[in-house]
Order: C-alpha cells, then sequence, then structure tokens
C-alpha cells in the first residue's frame, strides 16, 4: 500500500513509531553512546515507572502550582488594567512607550533578582511566570478593546446603554477572542518559566529533578522526566484549545489563526 | 497630533518613573534597589570596558548564528513539510509534542550530548527556538489561496519560480508571526544556556554577580538583557514592516471594504 492511502492519523501514528524505532535504533548500533542517549524502550520503562512513584506526582503538582498561580495572576492583572488602559484613549498613548520598552525584556533577565528576593520559594517561580505571561495577555487584551467597531458602540450610547451596559455588551464581546488568544500564548510561555525557574533556581518541581537527574548522572530517568514535561505540555495546548473552541463557537469562523 | 505632544506622551510615562525611583531612594539605603545614578555609573563602568569583549559579543554571536540558523531551516523545513501532505500527516504528531517540550530542559540534555561548549548553546538555540518558525511556515505554506495556486498550475509553473512568487510570499506573514516568537525563545535560551555551563557570556555574568551580593552590577546585567530584547524587537519588527508591507496595506483594503 502506498502512503497516499493512508490517513492522517494513521500515518501521524506511524511518524511516532518511526521515532521511537529510530530513537531505539541509533543507541543499539552504538552511533552515539548508550550512556548519553538510552534507548527508547528503556526512557518509556522509566517513564512508566514514574506514574508510580507518589515522589514524581509531587514534582508534577509543584510545578502545576505554579504555572496555575502564575497564568491566573497574569490574567487578573492584565485583563483588568487592559481594559482600563484600553478604554482611554489618553491612558493609551501615556502608557504606550513604557510597555513597548518593558515588554521585551526576557524574563530569564530576573533570575537573579528572584533568587535574592525569594530563594527557592515558589515566589522566584511566580515571579518569572508573571512578568512573561503578563504581558502576552495585556497586548492581546489592548488590541481587543482598540478593536471595538465605533458604529455599534455609537448605537449602544444612542439606545442609552450606559458604560457598564456598553462594556458587557460590546467591548467584552469583542475583546474575548484577542483575550482568549492572549490566554493561550500566557499558558504555554507560563509553563516554560515554571520548568525554567525550577530548573535554573531549583524551586521544587520537575525541572529541579530533572536537573537533579543529570548532575546525579541518571540519565533515562532525565529523559523520562523531559518526556512528561513535553507530554503536560500537548496536555495544556489541547486543553485550552478545546476551551478556546466552546468558549468562542460563535467567533472562530470568523477570526483566522493568522493573527495571533 | 502635534509633535510635541507626541513627545510628551513618549517621554512622560518614563520620566514620571524615573523621578519616582530617584526620589524613593534618595535617603534609603535599601540593598536589593540601587540609585538610578549608581545604577547609571556601574552600567558604564562594567559594561563599556572589558566585559563588553569578553561577554557582551560572544553571547550576541551565538545568539545570531543560532538565531539565523534557527529561521534557514525552520524556513526550509517547513516548505518541503508544508507543501508534500503525507510528510504533514506523518510528522504532525511529533512535532506538536517537541513544540510543546520547555525548550530550557534541553540544556542539560544537550549538555550530555555535546558537551559544553559554544556549539552546544548554538543547537540549545536552534531545538528550541525552531518550532514556531517550522509549524507557521507549514501553516502558511498550507494555507496558500487555492485561486492563485490553481492558477500557477493552470501556466504550469513550477519549481523554484512558484517557490519564490507564489508559496514565500504567501507564507511570509505568517513566517514572520514565527520568527518572532522564536526570537524571544532564542533569548531565553542564550542566557540560560550561559547560565547552566559556561564561563563567559551575559547569563553567566549577571548570575555571577549575583553570588558575589554585587547588587548594582547584577541590575546593570539586567538592563542589558532588557536592552538586547529591545533592540530585537525592534530590529525583527523593523524587518517585517518592510517585508510586510504589501499584507498590511491589503488588509487595511480589506478591512475598508
Amino acid at each position: 500500500m502506498s502512503m497516499k492511502h493512508l490517513n492522517g492519523p494513521a500515518l501521524g501514528a506511524a511518524g511516532i513509531l518511526l521515532f521511537l524505532v529510530t530513537w531505539e535504533a541509533i543507541p543499539r548500533l552504538g552511533l552515539v553512546n548508550e550512556r548519553y542517549l538510552p534507548p527508547a524502550s528503556l526512557v518509556m520503562a522509566k517513564f512508566f515507572g514514574y506514574l508510580f512513584q507518589p515522589g514524581f506526582w509531587g514534582s508534577v503538582a509543584h510545578t502545576m502550582t505554579a504555572w496555575t498561580l502564575g497564568l491566573a495572576i497574569s490574567i487578573i492583572a492584565a485583563s483588568v488594567l487592559g481594559l482600563l488602559i484600553g478604554s482611554s484613549l489618553f491612558l493609551r498613548r501615556a502608557t504606550r512607550s513604557t510597555i513597548e520598552f518593558l515588554r521585551p525584556i526576557p524574563s530569564v533577565a530576573l533570575i537573579p533578582l528572584a533568587v535574592l528576593l525569594f530563594g527557592l520559594k515558589i515566589e522566584s517561580s511566580l515571579l518569572l511566570i508573571v512578568y512573561a505571561s503578563f504581558w502576552q495577555v495585556l497586548l492581546q487584551v489592548l488590541s481587543g478593546v482598540a478593536d471595538v467597531d465605533p458604529v455599534a458602540d455609537n448605537t449602544a450610547r444612542s439606545y442609552g446603554l450606559g458604560r457598564m451596559a456598553r462594556i458587557r455588551y460590546v467591548v467584552w464581546p469583542t475583546t474575548l477572542p484577542y483575550l482568549i488568544t492572549g490566554i493561550r500564548l500566557a499558558s504555554a510561555v507560563a509553563l516554560i518559566l515554571a520548568i525554567t525557574a525550577e530548573l535554573v533556581i531549583g524551586t521544587p518541581g520537575l525541572g529541579q529533578q530533572i536537573a537533579l537527574t543529570q548532575s546525579g548522572g541518571a540519565v533515562a530517568e532525565m529523559y523520562a522526566l523531559i518526556v512528561a514535561t513535553g507530554l503536560i505540555g500537548v496536555l495544556i495546548n489541547t486543553v485550552v484549545r478545546l476551551v478556546e473552541k466552546r468558549v468562542l463557537t460563535w467567533h472562530t469562523s470568523v477570526r483566522g489563526e493568522a493573527t495571533t | 497630533m502635534r509633535y510635541p505632544k507626541r513627545v510628551l506622551h513618549f517621554l512622560g510615562l518614563p520620566v514620571l518613573l524615573i523621578a519616582l525611583w530617584w526620589v524613593l531612594t534618595l535617603g534609603a539605603t535599601n540593598f536589593f534597589v540601587p540609585k538610578p545614578l549608581e545604577l547609571l555609573q556601574t552600567f558604564w563602568a562594567v559594561w563599556a570596558g572589558e566585559r563588553f569583549l569578553t561577554d557582551f559579543v560572544p553571547s550576541v554571536l551565538r545568539l545570531l548564528v543560532g538565531l539565523g540558523l534557527t529561521i534557514l531551516l525552520g524556513v526550509v523545513f517547513g516548505v518541503l513539510i508544508g507543501s508534500v501532505r503525507w510528510l504533514r500527516s506523518l510528522t504532525e504528531p511529533m512535532l506538536e509534542f517537541f513544540r510543546a517540550i520547555p525548550p530550557p530542559v534541553l540544556v542539560p540534555l544537550l549538555m550530555l550530548l555535546v558537551g559544553i561548549n559554544d556549539q552546544m548553546k548554538i543547537i540549545v538555540i536552534i531545538s528550541g527556538a525552531i518550532w514556531p518558525v517550522l509549524l507557521n511556515t507549514i501553516e502558511g505554506v498550507r494555507a496558500v489561496d487555492p485561486v492563485l495556486s490553481d492558477t500557477f498550475r493552470t501556466y504550469s509553473i513550477t519549481g523554484f519560480v512558484r517557490l519564490r512568487h507564489l508559496v514565500l510570499p504567501g507564507a511570509s506573514p505568517q513566517i514572520m508571526t514565527g520568527v518572532r516568537q522564536s526570537t524571544s525563545i532564542a533569548l531565553i535560551l542564550m542566557v540560560i544556556s550561559e547560565m547552566f555551563g559556561s564561563s563567559s557570556g551575559l547569563g553567566f555574568t549577571i548570575v555571577l554577580f549575583q553570588r558575589a551580593f554585587a547588587i548594582p552590577e547584577m541590575w546593570s546585567g539586567i538592563v542589558v538583557l532588557g536592552l538586547l530584547g529591545l533592540a530585537l524587537s525592534v530590529i525583527s519588527k523593523s524587518i517585517e514592516n518592510r517585508l510586510l508591507k504589501w499584507y498590511s496595506g491589503l488588509k487595511e483594503v480589506q478591512h475598508a471594504s
């Protein structure tokens, strides 16, 4: 059977299988030393072993707690500030240069500061996560508020809708898709920074375990933990996309993904 | 808007914030927060001298080489995978998985596989930052205007000309979105790879300052990284504006109609 007759999911499964077989073969054939790249079967065995260890789930819980808290703080702060700044032309113009200056500062530059201020506490992770994901949400909310249709807004005014009612019925529906896009971007960034803080600073979580296995020479375990972080990433992406579809059923057909 | 008003809008808040910082640290001796003037002096003393050549330049070179290769490889493989349907289906789940791995975990992995050297840092940047460019290129190539695509086919335009005049321009808005995301990941990875195993570079230096409790020096390093991030964002935005002029024009026309 030629490749063309297979359908998408079957080919995708074949792709995963091909990847695993290649991974298994490279160390087995001695192309790369087994000490640095353990075969896939060994790593998978370690991974399934982890699933029955409470310590592993403890690390996952640490990472996910920092992720959830950091993301929640960023979303709330950025939505409030975004709606506030966005609804005033003066504030929008006055804050623009400051936002454009602060936004590109890489969150990892704050690592030494976090270590000094909070040491190994969860606040260190939160500082990095919030700084990185706050801007993602804020910028999206700002463009969302700026995108409000002036005709719709004026119509609402003519019908005597008050400020709160206009926010509820005009600004909010326009901003929501942008907010969701911001949350989708921020949720990926937040995971990166949660793991980074654990890896580099040593706050408890999966990243810290990866650093420990690496320095302890437990290579197969390290690979297993990296696979675990990837699976968490896939899970987060999937859940966020589902929520996005759910919330924006009325809207997805209108807005393409290209603008993100 | 009149010119002076614009300047006021641009400078107002930053000046206000710096003034606030200056006033608040005037009499205080908070160990963690240096005074503005002190920071400026330290910045000049630390980064204008030898460190500029031994730490700043190597870091930036690694970043630029890594980012250049990232974009090149991402676009080449993206065009390839995006134009062959079975290849796309075959690789899609694996690519989704690779993209979801937080890139910093690749640092300890590649330290093992490659060792601690410049190549490791560049490979870390490529292997962590390539996914946004790659996946956005695939999406962009796949979503090329079907009418244009059919027109090219009718005139039997194929190969390089098709690539140059249809596929790459059509996918360029998506590619640039990917490049922007990849750039910020590359900067993160440059810093982390230097924090982990290195004896030079920006990441190494600011951690060194922090461990020595040299607080103003540490802040000056943070400022350097901030300025680097700002410069990258300004450069990529101006390239994007130039490359995608036709696209924003097209969008305006579509919005107006």
